[in-house]
C-alpha cells in the first residue's frame, strides 16, 4: 500500500507494510543514512527523528500511524557543506568518536533547544538522559549542545 | 617478479629497477600507464631529464611484464603503503582499520607532515584484501605504535623520489628545491607531485634509513586536526558499515539457539510460509536463519518461524561463578618470582590478603553488528567492519569452501566495537546465508543477538597478599589470577566464528593459545619480593574474548586496590606510598601531574571523619613497557543507600609524541566514562542456559545523568616514539573509584562492578 509522508520537506509514497516501523522506511526505502538501529527497542535514541518537530523514536513508530505528517532527519538540518548551527557546533566540538549516535544526540538536542533555548547544563544532561553514548563522548556532546545555545559554537 | 602478489597500481618488474633507479623505474611507471612522463617533457629543456627519461625507454623495452598481476605489493615496498594520483592527492593503504578511535585522521597528519600536504589531500583506503598490507587485527593500542614509523619512512623515501625527479625535471639540484602543498619548487620554476609521479609507481623498497623531518619543524602532527569523519557522521552522509547497499541485496536473520550449547530438536518452516517477502528458511545443523526481500520481513520471519532446542544447561549457575573458577583445573605460569615471598610474607610485622572480582562484561556497541556477503560458486565478496580483514578472510573461506584467495574481505566502519564484539561472527552468517541463496545478504544482528551471543570480556578473579615493613615500605607482594584467553578472534579459523560452531560438524576452533587475561598482571613497582601467578582457565563458560584492555582492567583493579590497601596500613598517603616505589621518572611525572590537576592533598585514606566524599588514584603503564597513565576519581557515596556518585575523574597521560592532541583527548575522556561505566555499572548475567542481560534495561550504562566530569592533561614527548593510547585509560579507572569509596567511607568494595549493594555491605 502507498503511504503518504513529508520527509525533510518533500512528499514521499513508499510502497510499505503499514505496519513497518518507520525507521526501516526511511533507511531502506528512502535512502538515508541519518536515523540509525540501535536497539529497536525505543532504550538508546540512535533512531531519533522529529516528527512533526517532536524527537520521536522512529523504531517504534509504525508508518502507517503518521499518514501526512512531517519527518525530519538529520539529514533535514544541513549538510556538510552547510550545516545546521547544531550540527557545526558539534564539529566544532569535535563530538564523536564512532559517531554511530550522534544522530540522537543532535535530533534529541535540536527539539530541546527549540523549546530551551538557553538551558543548563543540568538541563542539557537531563534532556539527553535516554540517549546512550558507548564511546563515552558525553562532556563533548554537552559542550556542542551549550555552544549552540549560547550561539557562538564551541571550540575543541 | 617471482613474488605472487606483485602489484596493483600497474608496477613493473625488479629488473626495472636494477637497471636504473629511481627515475628509470619512475619513467617506466609511466609508460606502463601510457602517460607521457613528465621527465621526457623535461627532457627537451633539460640534459639531465633527457638522460634519464633515454635510460627509462631502454630499460622499459626490457622490463614491460606481459601481464600485470593483481594484489597487493611487498609490505616492503612504498607502493604497499601509499601511491600518489595525478591530481597530486596521495592514498594511504592501510591495514589498520578506522575504528571510530580518529586513527584516519592521524595517520593522515604523518603523511601529509612528510610530504608537506594539506591533510585533505590524503585519503585512506583502510582494510581491504585486495588493496591493503596484512597488518593482523586492528587492536592493542597498535595502530599510531606500528603503523606511524612505516607510514613516515614510506612518505620519506617519497618525498625523496619527488625531490630526485623534481631536480631532473626542473633542472634544479635537489638542494635547492622545496616542498608545499604539493608542489615543488626551486630556481623559479615549480612542479606537482602529481606530474612527477602521478598515477605511477613507488614500487621501491623502503629504505632501512631514509631521513625525515626534524620534529622541531612539524607543522602538522601534533597539531589538533579536526577528525575528517566527523562532518559526515554529523550530517547523515557518512556510510557506515550498516548503510551499505549492494545491487540485488537480500536481507537475512539468524534465529539463534535458547541456549549455549543448545541443538536444534524442531524447526516447522510452514510456520512462516504465508509470510510476505520471504525467500528461504535456512538449516545448516543447528545454524537457522531467514532470508526475505525486505529487511523488516526478515524481521518478522525471524521472530515468528517455530523452532524448539534441546537445552543442555552448559552454564554455572551465577553465585557459583568465581567458586567454578577457582576450582577448575589451570595452567599455571609464574611471570614473575624474584626472591622467597612466602618467607618475607611470614616474617612481616603487617600482612595483608585481599580477593578481588571482575565480572563478564559486554561490549554493548551501540549499533548491532552488520555484514554483507556475496557469496559465489567460485569467488564471494564480504563487506564487514572486522578488525582484521585477513584473518576473516581465511576463516570464511574454510567455512564456505573457497580458497581464502577466492574470498575479498573489505572493511567497512561501523559503531565503535571497542574489542571483538558481534562483527566476525555477522560476516559468517551473512555468508553462510548468501550461500545458501545464491545472493548478496545483508545480516544485521537485533540488539538480543548482539548481547547475547557477542564474545565476552571474561570473568576474573585475583588473590593477592602483601606486607609492609615497620618503615611503610612493601616488603612482600604475591598475586594471583585466575583468568581465561582474552582472544577467540577468528584466527584464519571457522570454528572461532559462531556460525562455524553451530554447523554440523562444527568446524574445529582455533587454538588461539592464552593471550591477554596476563596484561598488567605484574606491576611495575620496584620493590620486592614479588611473586606473580596467573592460573589460566581452559575454557570459560561464556565465549571470552578482547574487550578493551583485556585482562589489564581487571589486573590493575586488583594491583591498584591492593596497593592502596597496603597504603593505608602504612598510613601513607596514596600517592607517596606510590612514588616511594617508583623508580621512573615518566611514571612519576604522570602521577605528579594528575595530582596537581586534581588538587590532591596529601593525606592517608580514609579521609578524616570518612565525610562520604573522598578521591583516589591508580597508575599503570601499558603492558609494563608502553604509555604511562594516572587517573584520580572523586566519588561522593550515599551511605544510606551505598549508591556512588562519580563526580569527577583526572587523568594524566604520557603516549610519548602526541601526532593529534585533540583526538588523543577525546581517546582518553571515552576510556574514563566507558570504564567508569563498566566499573560501577556493568556486568553480564547469566542463568543455566543463557545470557539474561538481552538489552539496556538489562545491561544498564552510564547515562548523562551518571557520567563524571573528565579532565585530562597530557604530557607530550614530541623527540620519543609513538604509543597506542586507545584502551590504556581503561586500566586505572575501577581501581582509583574503588579507592575513593574508601577515601569517602572506610568501606573497601573489592568485586566490579561497585553496586550501592556492595558498598552499603562493606560499609
Amino acid at each position: 500500500m502507498a503511504l503518504s509522508l513529508k520527509v525533510n520537506g518533500k512528499t514521499v509514497a513508499p510502497e510499505v507494510d503499514p505496519t513497518t516501523p518507520l525507521l526501516y522506511v526511511l533507511r531502506d526505502s528512502l535512502g538515508l543514512k541519518g536515523p540509525r538501529f540501535g536497539c529497536g527497542l525505543g532504550q538508546c535514541g540512535a533512531c531519533t527523528v522529529l516528527l512533526d518537530g517532536q524527537a520521536t523514536r522512529s523504531c517504534q513508530v509504525p508508518v502507517g500511524t503518521i499518514q501526512g505528517h512531517a519527518v525530519t532527519t538529520l539529514e533535514g538540518l544541513g549538510t556538510p557543506e552547510s550545516p545546521h548551527p547544531l550540527q557545526q557546533a558539534f564539529i566544532d566540538a569535535q563530538a564523536a568518536q564512532c559517531g554511530y549516535c550522534s544522530n540522537g544526540m543532535i535530533m534529541t538536542a535540536k527539539a530541546f533547544l527549540d523549546k530551551n533555548p538557553h538551558p543548563s547544563e543540568a538541563q542539557v544532561r537531563q534532556a539527553l538522559a535516554g540517549n546512550l553514548c558507548r564511546c563515552g563522548t558525553h562532556m563533548r556532546i554537552m559542550k556542542a549542545v551549550l555552544g549552540a545555545a549560547s550561539g557562538q559554537g564551541a571550540s575543541a | 617478479m617471482s613474488d605472487p602478489q606483485v602489484t596493483r597500481r600497474q608496477l613493473l618488474a625488479g629488473a626495472g629497477m636494477a637497471a636504473g633507479g629511481l627515475v628509470v623505474g619512475f619513467a617506466l611507471g609511466r609508460v606502463l600507464n601510457g602517460a607521457a612522463p613528465p621527465a621526457t617533457v623535461a627532457g627537451a629543456a633539460t640534459p639531465a631529464a633527457s638522460a634519464a627519461a633515454t635510460g627509462s625507454a631502454t630499460a622499459a623495452a626490457t622490463a614491460i611484464p606481459a601481464v600485470v598481476a593483481t594484489g597487493t605489493p611487498p609490505a616492503s615496498q612504498i607502493d604497499a603503503w601509499l601511491s600518489i594520483g595525478r591530481d597530486g592527492g596521495v592514498t594511504v593503504y592501510s591495514g589498520k582499520v578506522e575504528l571510530g578511535t580518529g586513527i584516519e585522521t592521524a595517520l593522515s597528519q604523518v603523511v601529509a607532515e612528510e610530504l608537506d600536504l594539506a591533510v585533505g589531500r590524503v585519503a585512506m583506503i583502510m582494510g581491504d584484501t585486495t588493496e591493503t598490507p596484512n597488518q593482523g587485527y586492528t587492536a592493542g593500542s597498535l595502530t599510531l605504535q606500528s603503523t606511524v614509523p612505516i607510514l613516515r619512512n614510506a612518505a620519506a623515501a617519497t618525498r625523496q623520489i619527488l625531490m630526485g625527479l623534481a631536480s631532473s625535471y626542473l633542472g634544479v639540484p635537489a638542494a635547492q628545491l622545496t616542498l608545499k602543498d604539493g608542489v615543488v619548487t626551486g630556481g623559479g620554476k615549480q612542479v606537482g607531485y602529481g606530474q612527477l609521479v602521478g598515477g605511477g609507481g613507488l614500487y621501491q623498497e623502503i629504505p632501512a634509513h631514509v631521513p625525515v623531518k626534524d620534529y622541531h619543524t612539524y607543522t602538522v602532527v601534533g597539531t589538533p586536526v579536526p577528525r575528517v569523519d566527523i562532518p559526515g557522521k554529523m550530517t547523515g552522509t557518512f556510510t557506515y558499515m550498516q548503510d551499505v547497499k549492494v545491487a540485488g541485496m537480500l536481507h537475512g536473520r539468524v534465529v539463534r539457539p535458547a541456549g549455549v550449547g543448545a541443538t536444534l530438536k524442531t524447526i516447522d518452516p510452514t510456520s512462516v510460509g504465508s509470510l510476505p517477502g520471504l525467500v528461504k528458511v535456512v538449516r545448516l545443523g543447528n545454524f537457522v536463519g531467514v532470508v526475505a526481500q525486505e529487511e523488516w520481513q526478515a524481521i518478522q520471519a525471524a521472530q515468528t518461524l517455530q523452532v524448539t532446542w534441546n537445552l543442555v544447561h552448559a552454564l554455572p549457575a551465577e553465585a557459583d561463578l568465581y567458586k567454578d573458577l577457582t576450582s577448575e583445573k589451570t595452567v599455571d605460569k609464574v611471570e614473575v618470582n624474584d626472591g622467597d615471598v612466602d618467607a618475607a610474607l611470614k616474617a612481616a610485622a603487617k600482612t595483608l590478603s585481599a580477593t578481588y572480582t571482575w565480572p563478564y562484561q559486554a561490549h554493548a556497541s551501540i549499533g548491532p553488528s552488520c555484514a554483507i556477503a556475496d557469496v559465489g560458486k567460485k569467488a564471494a565478496t564480504v563487506w564487514s567492519s572486522t578488525q582484521g580483514v585477513y584473518p576473516l578472510r581465511d576463516a570464511l573461506a574454510g567455512l564456505i569452501g573457497l580458497p581464502p584467495d577466492g574470498v575479498r574481505v573489505i572493511y567497512v566502519e561501523g559503531a565503535g566495537c571497542y574489542g571483538h564484539n558481534g562483527f566476525d561472527d555477522v560476516a559468517a552468517d551473512a555468508a553462510l546465508l548468501s550461500q545458501a541463496v545464491g545472493k548478496p545478504v545483508r545480516v544485521q544482528w537485533m540488539r538480543g543477538d548482539e548481547f547475547i551471543w557477542e564474545p565476552k570480556g571474561p570473568a576474573m578473579q585475583h588473590q593477592l597478599r602483601g606486607a609492609v615493613s615497620a618503615s611503610g615500605a612493601v616488603a612482600a607482594w604475591d598475586f594471583q589470577s585466575w583468568t581465561p584467553t582474552h582472544s577467540t578472534r577468528p584466527s584464519g579459523m571457522p570454528g572461532n566464528l559462531l556460525a562455524g560452531q553451530l554447523i554440523v560438524p562444527p568446524a574445529p576452533p582455533a587454538k588461539n593459545g592464552f593471550v591477554g587475561g596476563d596484561r598488567n598482571a605484574p606491576v611495575n613497582y620496584t620493590f620486592s619480593p614479588r611473586r606473580v601467578t596467573i592460573h589460566w582457565l581452559p575454557s570459560s563458560p561464556l565465549r571470552p574474548s578482547a574487550l578493551r584492555s583485556l585482562g589489564g582492567a581487571a589486573n590493575t583493579f586488583a594491583n591498584e586496590s591492593f596497593m592502596d590497601e597496603l597504603a593505608a596500613a602504612a598510613g601513607a598517603d596514596p600517592i607517596a606510598f606510590r612514588l616511594r616505589h617508583l623508580h621512573d621518572a615518566r611514571a612519576a611525572a604522570v602521577i605528579q601531574a594528575v595530582a596537581k590537576l586534581a588538587g590532591w592533598q596529601s593525606r592517608p585514606s580514609p579521609a578524616p571523619g570518612k565525610p562520604g566524599q573522598g578521591r583516589g588514584i591508580a597508575f599503570t603503564r601499558y603492558e609494563n613497557t608502553l604509555a604511562y597513565v594516572a587517573t584520580v576519581a572523586e566519588v561522593a557515596v550515599d551511605t544510606s543507600t551505598g549508591a556512588i556518585r562519580l563526580l569527577h575523574v583526572y587523568v594524566a597521560h604520557d603516549c610519548g609524541q602526541v601526532v593529534n592532541p585533540d583526538g588523543l583527548r577525546n581517546q582518553i575522556e571515552g576510556n574514563a566514562i566507558q570504564s567508569a561505566s563498566r566499573a560501577v555499572k556493568e556486568q553480564v548475567t547469566f542463568n543455566r542456559d543463557q545470557v539474561t542481560s538481552v538489552d539496556w534495561a538489562t545491561y544498564p550504562i552510564l547515562t548523562f545523568l551518571e557520567v563524571p566530569q573528565v579532565d585530562v592533561v597530557l604530557l607530550d614527548h614530541p623527540d620519543q616514539p609513538v604509543w597506542g593510547a586507545g584502551e590504556i585509560a581503561t586500566e586505572p579507572t575501577a581501581a582509583a573509584i574503588a579507592n575513593a569509596v574508601f577515601d569517602a567511607t572506610g568501606a573497601r568494595v573489592r568485586s566490579v562492578p561497585l553496586t550501592a549493594d556492595r558498598v552499603k555491605a562493606a560499609l
